[in-house]
């Protein structure tokens, strides 16, 4: 069985930072591998440990410079990796659900995964959209927000725990092929080896443009196009304690005290 | 081409409260079109919810009678249906865990542009203009879809719930599912286990997030809870992790709480915990980042390191 984990490079913001148009200035901006997608990778590897997938492989859809971060899925386990990138992709605002759905597509028409497994949201745009529509456009299942999972190669079918509001799991069976987007908490991601990132640096990175994958440029325009950002108002009057630890702290502790907090 | 059709949301036997919003957010956006605002709901007690989504503004509720329960097979399918019959300009679903399971699918089979966790709508000439937060709400964007149709998903609180009744025409919708296609199927339900404390009863909480870094850090926290006589939650990563059990957590997918005092300590505030806490009475906010959502709605807050903040805190109260 082969697994498909998608892999997202996000962008990460400072405490404080500037608005420069419609983005966060890139002097602000560090990068870091998606929270959720840690899950998904954790998930496929430990398939592989169980001797119920044989190949993970991992897809980006980034710049060169996210190959770091892909290398840390490779270090982790994963054997394999692909990079989607064009100049097409480098003028793109906002990549929108229908764009990746048809880059990933093509990268799944090519590989033939048996199990496709995403993260529930990037933590950047958040748009929490691309698995679910990456099912359908491959004419598989899925399962969203999937908080614990059971393969049965043999039946054909994934045993998953959907994790509604208000503490309350869903318990579904479907069959396979499916794209699954995994939620965090449903396993402990590992810490990568020495090893592991030594064997990561010799494991193979496919870098793939449009043309390599069938892929219209005017596919990843998209219809949505970002107009502005800006920091969000605040709904209350805060206040704000001022000064040391210990005077911020002790005008904390006589406002509780106001409220009946005691001691 | 200028009607809504809004996709009721509903589990086990209940309408959720975003299908109220649902319909405010519908009929704010049928006024701008100059549409109606059609209402669908799939699956379960169809005529009892049809009811009870008459409210005002509403203009036509669809009923599909097809199984009891939410299932993404037969969501997608009666969907797509009711759209090649309605053909309205928007698709509006909650941006509810089951709303994440079907409107990617719908959107993706109609060819329509897709927005999601909206918290405003407006039109613009031509275009859709959806307002959303990015960065885990550190900032606020606006996103223009300029098509002429789409599929939007609204997160949950941002609109009022529609009240009153309304004299919408209820009708049966002629759906034809293809049993075939349905490749999953729900066996059940489970609830996380409660566990010995409840966080809900609670009229202090010291709440401690990711900001605490290391396991072993808790016990500052759990310090300072015991000097001031409160009982510790947590926001999600403390209980992936493993530091604190299930029962702890705050938020969308934890325990709703209104304590009289809320202390957010090392807290980012994502919208999903804040579903979980925003009803506190007072909410006191301790964190590095004076940019954290969390300090949109916090009533006090404290701009420090909480390993300096909290054992003086704790020191106060000893
Ligand atoms: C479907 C779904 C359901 C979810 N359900 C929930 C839920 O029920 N509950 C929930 O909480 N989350 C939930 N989440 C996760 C949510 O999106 C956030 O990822 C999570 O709430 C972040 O937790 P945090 O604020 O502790 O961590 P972070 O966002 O990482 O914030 C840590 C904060 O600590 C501050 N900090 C760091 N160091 C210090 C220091 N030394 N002193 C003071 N401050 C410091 C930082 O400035 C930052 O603001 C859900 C997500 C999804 C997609």
């Amino acid at each position: 069985m082969k697994i498909l984990v998608t892999v997202k490079e996000v962008a990460t913001v400072e405490d404080e930072f500037e608005i420069d148009g419609t983005a966060i200035d890139e002097r602000f901006l560090g990068a870091d591998l998606n929270e959720w997608d840690d899950y998904a990778i954790e998930a496929a590897v430990q398939l592989q440990e169980d001797g119920i997938a044989d190949e993970v492989v991992t897809v980006t859809i980034g710049p060169e410079d996210a190959e770091q971060t892909i290398r840390q899925a490779l270090a982790k386990g994963a054997d394999r990796a692909i990079r989607v990138w064009d100049d097409a992709l480098a003028d793109v605002d906002l990549l929108d659900v229908g764009a990746k759905t048809e880059l990933l597509q093509a990268v799944v028409e090519d590989e033939d995964p048996d199990l496709v497994l995403t993260g529930v949201q990037s933590g950047d745009d958040s748009f929490g959209a691309t698995g679910v529509s990456l099912a359908d456009a491959i004419d598989t299942q899925w399962a969203a927000v999937v908080n614990d999972l059971e393969v049965d190669p043999d039946a054909g079918t994934a045993s998953v725990h959907r994790e509604l509001e208000g503490g309350v799991e869903e318990l579904t069976e479907i069959d396979l092929p499916a794209v699954l987007t995994i939620q965090t908490g449903i396993n402990e991601p590992r810490y990568a080896s020495l090893r592991g990132i030594r064997q990561a640096q010799r494991k193979p990175l496919d870098h793939q443009t449009l043309a390599d994958l069938g892929v219209d440029d005017g596919a990843v325009d998209g219809d949505l196009e970002l107009t502005d950002m800006y920091e969000p108002e605040t709904e209350t009057d805060v206040t704000v304690f001022e000064g040391s630890a210990e005077e911020t702290a002790g005008d904390l502790a006589d406002l509780l005290r106001e409220k009946g907090v005691e001691a | 081409m200028s009607d809504v059709l809004a996709i009721a949301d509903h589990r086990r036997g209940e309408l959720r409260d975003v299908s109220y919003e649902l319909l405010t957010a519908g009929r704010d956006l049928a006024d701008e079109t100059g549409g109606d605002l059609h209402v669908a709901v799939v699956s379960g007690p169809v005529d009892e919810y049809a009811e009870k989504l008459d409210r005002e503004g509403v203009d036509a509720v669809h009923t599909v009678d097809y199984g009891e329960e939410f299932n993404h097979d037969v969501y997608t399918q009666a969907i797509t249906q009711l759209y090649d019959a309605l053909a309205p300009q928007y698709v509006l679903a909650p941006n509810s865990v089951n709303g994440l399971d079907y409107a990617p699918a719908v959107a993706n089979r109609l060819d329509l542009p897709l927005v999601t966790d909206v918290v405003d709508l407006a039109v613009d000439g031509d275009a859709l203009v959806a307002t959303r937060e990015m960065y885990g709400g550190k900032v606020e964007t606006t996103t223009e879809l300029a098509a002429d149709a789409a599929a939007v998903t609204i997160r949950s609180g941002e609109w009022p719930a529609a009240e009153g009744t309304g004299d919408a025409t209820v009708e049966a919708f002629d759906v034809d599912i293809d049993e075939d296609a349905i490749g999953s199927t729900v066996t059940g339900f489970e609830e996380v286990a409660g566990g010995d404390v409840d966080i809900t009863d609670a009229d202090v909480l010291v709440s401690v997030g990711r900001g605490i870094d290391e396991e072993e850090n808790l016990e500052l926290i759990f310090d300072l809870a015991e000097a001031m006589d409160a009982t510790v939650s947590s926001s999600r990563p403390i209980v992936d992790n493993g530091w604190l059990p299930p029962n702890r957590q705050v938020g969308q997918s934890g325990k709703v709480v209104t304590p009289d005092v809320y202390v957010a300590i090392g807290i980012s505030g994502a919208v999903q915990h804040v579903a979980g806490m925003k009803g506190s009475e007072t909410i006191v906010a301790i964190n590095t980042d004076p940019n954290a959502p969390i300090m949109d709605i916090a009533d006090y807050a404290i701009h420090d390191d909480l390993f300096d903040v909290v054992p003086a805190l704790t020191e106060e109260f000893q």
